[in-house]
């Protein structure tokens, strides 16, 4: 176990987190077909920050939805920590979600009959991990956005702030290597989301995990190393760069 | 996801809706046990039959005017009394042969009436059928032959005539007849539901003139032993349709009647049995339709797991777990109410029950079946949900 997780640490260093070359996405409705990504050619390296930004309805989801292998680009080539997102399975790309990619989502997407706790721990459940260790991990990972006291709550008895944390960790608790963010700070004030990308921060520097946010909120995308801009389906503009 | 989790996800899931769950349940429950308890009563019935024919006594040959078949109208029977020494030189033993000729009659003492079978039979029947007596003794030989008109009584009738008196030596009317009791039956049981203490016998020859008739009804032979048996059968009918040319008759044992009998009420039980299990199927489409609402419901549950790694065979099998949980719980508490209704029907009501061992082990794995084939479909709909989409639902 240990070895394995170390090896697959210096190969996450080497290799980059994403690689999207030319990527298009098209969706089909009642005949009509529409162009939400329309060429995207981008590299995101391993341990980088990167903020997305862009109008509402320019494709920022759905390259998120690309990112985290949820979907498969139209045409182009997608490689998600090395692998071909075209070329695999739908069980494969189940494994490489569990094992690589951390989610957290605008509307926080927790169980709400279920503890924060067990919320955190639902992605090691799909890793086949057993019930003793994936509460020891998850209690890890509560730990880790400080809410170890909150671990036997339910979604429902949590603030926004808790709620995105409780996400956050669940987020964490595979030790994935690209966390990846769809307007996490949207449904939080600007005190709450301010912590939020502190959090972020500390993961990015502290583990080296890839960080890349989507936010419509400029005074957070500068605490991001590389802002990228989407417009209509394109890149418009890419600033900054990986940390050296 | 290994089973035990999807188990416990799936438990989960039913607890939150407990009500609907249970709803959902009622449509298994009632099947399930609608099954156990009508194969219950079923297999009651046959059993009885089964031992009441058996209580008749071995190696017993009935033998009857006509075909011996169900459904086929009762022939007139042109047997008569000689008819006795006939069979008595097939069978060897003149003493193995009784007859009876039976008529429905109204017995009185006193104020007192009792309807009873009154039977006219020789004085062989207490060796043929294995007739005991509580007291006084059965007609002999010369009481058949000089049309004397004495009766044994069956328990049920010397109670309603003479409660704790005494019969013996005291007088009956049996249509408008008078006849001197010297006997009474020990209790038995009954045999296709007529009950045999509601007997009353008298010498063939008396109840002859008393029922106005020269006929018989039918003959009974008491083989040695079973071995043999069949070519006995075929000799007794052999020598009757020598005798009455063109004529049918049968000669049947009691294993043949129990094959009869058995078939019919086998046929009933599957009948019941099917009939219920209309109603379990109609509790699976109750199950196959609640889960596609709760597919439905938790769709963004199923986006949300499949975005953090459920593959669509962990979807699938949670929710078919779910399914089958359903539908053995239900099972389940069906077989206990199918066990228990049937323990009461055969206690407290005078249908007979009872629980072969198959039928709960049936039922149960009806329930799980029922759990699978109801529960694939809306799995599979919740295995196939795209992620991206499944999470925009609200
Ligand atoms: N499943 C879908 N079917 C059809 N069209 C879609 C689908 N998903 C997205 N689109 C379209 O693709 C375009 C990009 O959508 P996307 O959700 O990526 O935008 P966004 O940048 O995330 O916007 P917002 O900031 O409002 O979240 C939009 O025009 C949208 O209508
Ligand atoms: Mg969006």
């Amino acid at each position: 176990m240990t070895t394995t997780e170390s090896t697959s640490y210096s190969a996450r260093t080497a290799l980059p987190a994403v690689e999207a070359v030319e990527v298009t996405r098209s969706y089909r409705l009642e005949g009509l077909s529409v162009d939400a990504l329309r060429g995207v050619s981008l590299r995101i390296e391993a341990a980088e920050f990167v903020a997305v930004i862009g109008p509402s309805g320019s494709g920022k989801s759905t390259l998120m939805n690309l990112f985290g292998c949820l979907d498969r680009p139209t045409t182009g080539t997608l490689r998600v920590g090395g692998a071909d997102v075209s070329a695999l399975s739908d069980a494969a790309l189940a494994r490489l979600r569990n094992e690589t990619i951390g989610f957290v989502f605008q509307s926080f997407q927790l169980l709400g009959r279920t503890s924060a706790l067990d919320n955190v721990a639902l992605p090691l459940v799909y890793r086949g991990v057993r019930r003793q260790e994936r509460r020891r991990r998850a209690q890890q990972a509560l730990a880790a956005v400080g809410l170890t006291h909150r671990a036997g709550h339910r979604p429902t008895q949590l603030s926004g702030g808790e709620q995105q944390r409780v996400a956050i960790a669940r987020a964490l608790v595979g030790e994935p290597r690209l966390l990846l963010a769809d307007e996490p700070t949207g449904n939080l004030d600007s005190h709450t989301g301010a912590e939020v990308m502190g959090l972020f921060e500390q993961l990015n520097s502290e583990r080296g995990v890839a960080v890349v946010v989507v936010t419509h909120d400029l005074d957070v995308a500068e605490r991001a190393h590389r802002q990228v801009h989407v417009r209509d389906g394109l890149l418009e503009r890419d600033q900054g760069g990986p940390r050296r | 996801m290994r089973g035990a989790e999807a188990f416990r996800v799936a438990l989960d899931a039913l607890r939150a809706n407990r009500l609907r769950s249970l709803l959902t349940m009622i449509g298994v429950i009632i099947g399930v046990s609608a099954v156990v308890l009508l194969v219950a009563i079923g297999s009651g019935a046959k059993q009885e039959v089964e031992e009441q024919v058996e209580g008749l006594g071995a190696n017993l040959i009935f033998v009857v005017p006509g075909r011996f078949e169900f459904g086929s109208a009762p022939s007139v029977s042109r047997l008569e009394l000689e008819d006795i020494d006939l069979l008595g030189r097939v069978a060897g033993n003149p003493d193995a042969v009784a007859v009876t000729v039976s008529s429905g009659e109204p017995v009185t003492e006193g104020g007192e009436e009792a309807f009873a079978t009154v039977a006219g039979t020789n004085e062989t029947v207490p060796y043929v059928f294995d007739r005991p007596l509580a007291r006084g003794e059965y007609f002999s030989e010369v009481d058949v032959e000089t049309r004397r008109r004495v009766a044994v009584l069956g328990s049920t009738v010397a109670k309603t005539l003479f409660g704790d008196v005494d019969p013996l030596g005291r007088q009956v009317t049996i249509s408008g007849v008078r006849f001197q009791v010297i006997g009474t039956f020990a209790d038995v049981g009954s045999t296709f539901g007529v009950d045999r203490n509601a007997e009353v016998h008298v010498p063939v020859t008396a109840a002859q003139r008393l029922f106005g008739v020269d006929r018989i009804d039918a003959l009974a032979v008491k083989a040695p032993s079973t071995e043999g048996i069949e070519v006995l059968q075929a000799r007794l009918v052999e020598a009757l349709e020598d005798k009455y040319e063109g004529e049918e008759f049968s000669a049947v044992t009691q294993t043949q009647i129990l094959g009869t009998v058995g078939e019919i009420l086998n046929l009933l039980t599957l009948v019941l049995a099917a009939i219920a299990a209309i109603s379990l199927l109609v509790g699976g489409v109750g199950v196959s339709n609640i889960m596609l609402v709760s597919v439905r419901e938790r769709t963004r549950e199923i986006g949300l797991r499949k975005a953090l790694g459920a593959r669509q065979r962990d979807v699938l099998l949670q929710f078919l777990v779910e399914a089958i949980l359903l539908t053995t719980v239900g099972g389940v508490i069906g077989i206990a109410l199918g066990v228990g209704g049937s323990l009461l029907i055969d206690r407290f009501s005078p249908l007979p029950a009872l629980i072969a061992w198959w039928s709960p082990v049936l039922a149960f794995a009806v329930s799980v079946g029922v759990g699978v084939f109801f529960g694939v479909a809306p799995a599979r709909r919740a295995g196939r949900l795209d992620p991206v989409v499944a999470l925009r639902t609200e």
